[in-house]
């Protein structure tokens, strides 16, 4: 955990946000609320918690600042160094892995000069490897920030990534413009279904 | 009432037991880590697997509630080749440094291993490494030997209540940490290194010094404050080398307090080993001889009434005994033991003890706190306090400092007048204490160590009568003592005789030059510069505040290195057995008084331990009622006086690591208030 003396507090439109969180819980139980509060702060400090961030979400909680931490130390997608502005999140779990998940490593690291779990030195990009996305029918899945990148292959994980460098958004889901998780060559069932 | 079979035997064990609890019943030993019978029930380290009849696989029997009918195996072939299996997996991260670890020979894992583990390893991988963390000075860590049993964790919270460590990082990399690298801010920190089942949290003070065996172990009682824990003390030769607390579970449960475990290292230093004289203003070593002839020479230029006597905090029943017997054959009526003027009399015992006692802290549903901060002055109780309310049903109202009780409370205030309003009734806490079965009221120096003491008691006696507080078994009037002999001395009656001086009289005629000459009892904790131009006799184990005045210095014990008798807050008199011997020429307290008796008209009538004794419990029955707390008699005590109502209470206990001559000698206590109070330390250097 990186240690901070700078000052944290929700806007004021996620301290609506998170006492929306709070209420769904009995009174007394607000710690409950812990992850969607983590979850809000890390989205809101530009993806990663610090110290001063676990302490306001303790404070604001009434529960102890180690409690906090060891729920963010628990789960992976809570940040505890800086990310940068693009974290991309490249699946690493067995079925992205045969479809080549490994060769979008390679892109990646070739194309921005990093390793895994670095960041580029204008802090746009940090690349981490994670455990299974949930998206294996397409696999090999990347996951930047809230988007999904399936269907990926070198060539087009690169484009992506020029895109994104150039400030603008490339198109999320199946690179091979496949519909939802149907066969690469269309759908084969419940082919009528749309005709009628 | 549950009945179970276990091992073929049957066995009734009360409702709510646990089948681990029904074993122990049945006298079967079950190895466990992370089970302990004082705190919260984890069960995650597996080792306790038993076997249930019926149940497809062997049961964790430290979180399976006990029922009617079970039928438990735990000598089976299947339950050791389980309890083998568990072994393996936690010695697979753990280091073989059991030759280099402090925990060896009284480690759980080590002695466990003895009976599940496997002679050689299966694991050919890396072992894990884990940063150590920095978690104080007492508290030594080796994280590496963690085997997560998480007891550390559950004290923090449960006993001690700082929530200060936890569990980090999940699965293969988990870790025990702080939240940031500080260090854990506890009275009861010290615990943590018994609870710790392995050497992952060891005694720092005591790293590498010995090892179990070799090591005499002496079963007393502290004297570190009023509590009178239950302690053992482990000497190798002369040397203390530890402090452990014993169960006692009327007492200190199984904890016991920073202070007690680890100011022991104070009684090597500033130690006062041989008998010193004044001689043309100057301090020279002397014999006995000389030393007990200089008082000889200076008594027979003076009268009764010019001599008086103090006892300190940190004295024993038997010396306290001899020196009022002396002072009574001298004719001296101006004798005191209240260093810190409190207002007591012993007229009625009631009034100055913890009438219920400091289990009865368990039974009551509202607690008056009145001028004190239990944390500091007696971190056992404030442990005790704390367990009650953690439970249900439960109120504690405070007149005092707003402080971290570890605990939520309500403040009241911090004044005197708080006490009015609630004889009155204008108090909302009144009501709470109306309506309570089982009030109490707990009253500290600091509410009695001021000039208007006296009044402020009254007022405390009305409300525990008011209040309902006085039942015919229960007295919820408490008095918290700071100081070990007080109470001791208190049942003796060490209080000034008609027309007497107290204290703070003896000290102000002293400067007057009507009081010439003042015997200090181990008495450190007053004002010693009043005493320049009085003839001081000091008695004592330490070179402290009284010593600096002497000119007379007759070398004593301290509290480890005699028998004697010790009563607690409570009134329970408890019998503290010598651990190791003094050092130098220094001799047992009662003997010095005893051989002094000799040179000077007043010889005392007893020749032993034994003697003093029976004449001490012939005069004063309470004390031969060996640990057993003895009810006080009620009646009416306190003064009317003009109570300055808007003078807040002061507490007595500042700096929880220096109260005392032995604290004060100790470089662990020392580094304690480094380290906990660093902001002051640096308050007191600008003042030079």
């Amino acid at each position: 955990m990186i240690e901070t003396k700078e000052k944290f507090e929700f806007s004021s439109k996620n301290q609506i946000k998170a006492d929306q969180y709070i209420s769904r819980y009995p009174a007394g139980k607000q710690q409950s609320a812990v992850m969607p509060l983590l979850y809000l702060a890390q989205n809101q400090n530009g993806g990663w918690l610090n110290q001063a961030v676990l302490e306001y979400i303790a404070d604001y909680l009434s529960m102890s600042a180690i409690k906090v931490y060891e729920v963010a130390t628990f789960y992976t997608m809570y940040n505890l160094k800086p990310v940068g502005k693009h974290h991309i999140q490249l699946c690493r779990t067995t079925p992205c892995w045969l479809r080549g998940a490994n060769s979008i490593a390679e892109a990646i690291c070739e194309k921005l000069s990093i390793k895994h779990g670095e960041t580029t030195p204008d802090g746009k990009f940090t690349l981490t490897e994670v455990e299974c996305l949930g998206a294996c029918v397409n696999a090999p899945v990347v996951q930047i920030n809230n988007d999904f990148y399936e269907d990926l292959d070198k060539k087009s994980m690169k484009k992506i990534l020029e895109l994104l460098q150039e400030n603008s958004t490339p198109s999320s889901g199946s690179q091979k413009q496949r519909h939802t998780s149907a066969p690469q060559s269309g759908p084969k069932t419940l082919i009528t279904l749309g005709e009628k | 009432m549950p009945t179970l079979i276990i091992d073929g035997n049957e066995i009734d064990v009360q409702d709510g037991s646990t089948v681990l609890q029904a074993c122990e019943e049945a006298g079967i030993e079950i190895p466990r880590f992370c089970y302990h019978q004082k705190l919260s029930i984890a069960g995650n380290c597996r080792m306790c697997l038993v076997e249930l009849e019926k149940a497809p696989k062997p049961i964790a029997s430290c979180a399976m509630p006990a029922a009617d009918g079970m039928i438990i195996r735990t000598n089976t072939p299947s339950v050791k080749k389980a309890r083998e299996g568990v072994m393996e997996f936690l010695l697979i991260n753990h280091p073989l440094d059991c030759p280099i670890c402090d925990q060896g020979g009284e480690c759980d894992l080590q002695d466990q291993a003895m009976a599940y583990g496997r002679d050689s390893s299966r694991f050919g991988e890396t072992k894990r490494a884990v940063k150590d963390k920095d978690i104080g000075p007492l508290v030594g860590t080796i994280m590496t030997r963690c085997i997560h049993c998480t007891r550390c964790i559950r004290f923090g919270e449960e006993i001690a209540g700082v929530e200060e460590m936890g569990a980090i990082y999940r699965g293969e990399h988990m870790e025990i940490g702080t939240f940031l690298e500080k260090s854990v801010k506890s009275e009861l920190s010290g615990n943590l290194i018994d609870l710790c089942p392995v050497g992952a949290l060891t005694s720092k003070p005591y790293a590498f010094t010995a090892r179990p065996w070799e090591l005499k172990k002496t079963e007393t009682i502290d004297a570190m404050d009023a509590v009178g824990s239950s302690i053992r003390i482990d000497t190798r030769g002369r040397e203390i080398m530890r402090v452990l607390p014993r169960l006692n579970e009327e007492v200190n449960e199984e904890w016991i307090s920073d202070k007690t475990r680890f100011s022991c290292d104070g009684l090597k230093y500033s130690r006062l080993d041989r008998p010193w004289v004044k001689k043309d203003g100057q301090l020279t070593e002397a014999t006995w001889d000389e030393s007990f002839n200089a008082i000889k020479n200076k008594l027979s230029t003076l009268k009764p009434t010019q001599i008086a006597a103090l006892v300190g905090n940190i004295v024993e029943c038997e010396s306290i005994f001899a020196l009022k017997q002396l002072m009574t054959n001298l004719g001296s009526p101006h004798i005191d033991c209240r260093q810190d003027s409190t207002p007591f009399d012993n007229e009625y015992r009631a009034s100055y003890i913890f009438n219920t006692g400091i289990a009865g802290i368990d039974q009551t549903d509202a607690i008056l706190l009145v001028g004190t901060n239990p944390r500091l002055e007696a971190p056992i109780i404030n442990a005790r306090i704390r367990k009650r309310s953690l439970q249900s049903n439960f109120s504690i109202g405070l007149i005092g400092n707003d402080v971290d009780l570890t605990y939520k409370y309500d403040n009241l205030g911090n004044t005197p007048a708080i006490l009015d309003e609630i004889i009155k009734g204008n108090n909302p806490f009144s009501s709470i204490l109306n309506k309570a079965k089982k009030p109490m009221l707990i009253i500290g120096q600091g509410a009695l160590s001021r000039d208007d003491g006296r009044g402020i008691l009254q007022k405390c006696r009305i409300i525990a009568e008011e209040t309902g507080m006085i039942q015919e078994n229960w007295k919820g009037f408490n008095v918290l003592h700071t100081a070990a002999g007080r109470v001791g001395a208190l049942d003796i009656g060490f209080l000034p005789g008609t027309n007497g001086f107290n204290t703070n009289e003896i000290l102000d005629q002293a400067q007057k030059d009507s009081i010439k000459l003042v015997y200090l009892l181990g008495a450190d904790e007053i004002k010693t510069n009043t005493l320049e131009n009085t003839f001081v006799i000091y008695q004592g184990h330490h070179g402290d505040a009284g010593a600096k005045v002497a000119d007379v210095i007759l070398p004593g014990c301290a509290y480890t290195e005699k028998d004697g008798t010790w009563v607690n807050t409570e009134g329970r008199v408890q019998k503290a057995t010598a651990a190791s011997q003094p050092p130098g020429d220094a001799k047992e307290d009662w003997s010095i008084i005893r051989a002094l008796s000799d040179y000077i008209e007043g010889e005392l009538s007893f020749d032993s331990l034994t003697d003093i004794r029976s004449t001490m419990t012939k005069e004063i029955r309470v004390l031969g009622l060996i640990d057993k707390q003895s009810p006080g008699n009620w009646g009416t005590f306190g003064e009317d006086c003009t109570i300055q109502n808007k003078l807040p209470f002061k507490l007595p206990i500042d700096n929880f690591y220096l109260t005392d001559p032995i604290t004060r000698a100790s470089p662990t206590m020392t580094k304690c208030t480094e380290t906990f109070y660093s902001n002051r330390i640096r308050e007191n250097v600008t003042d030079g």
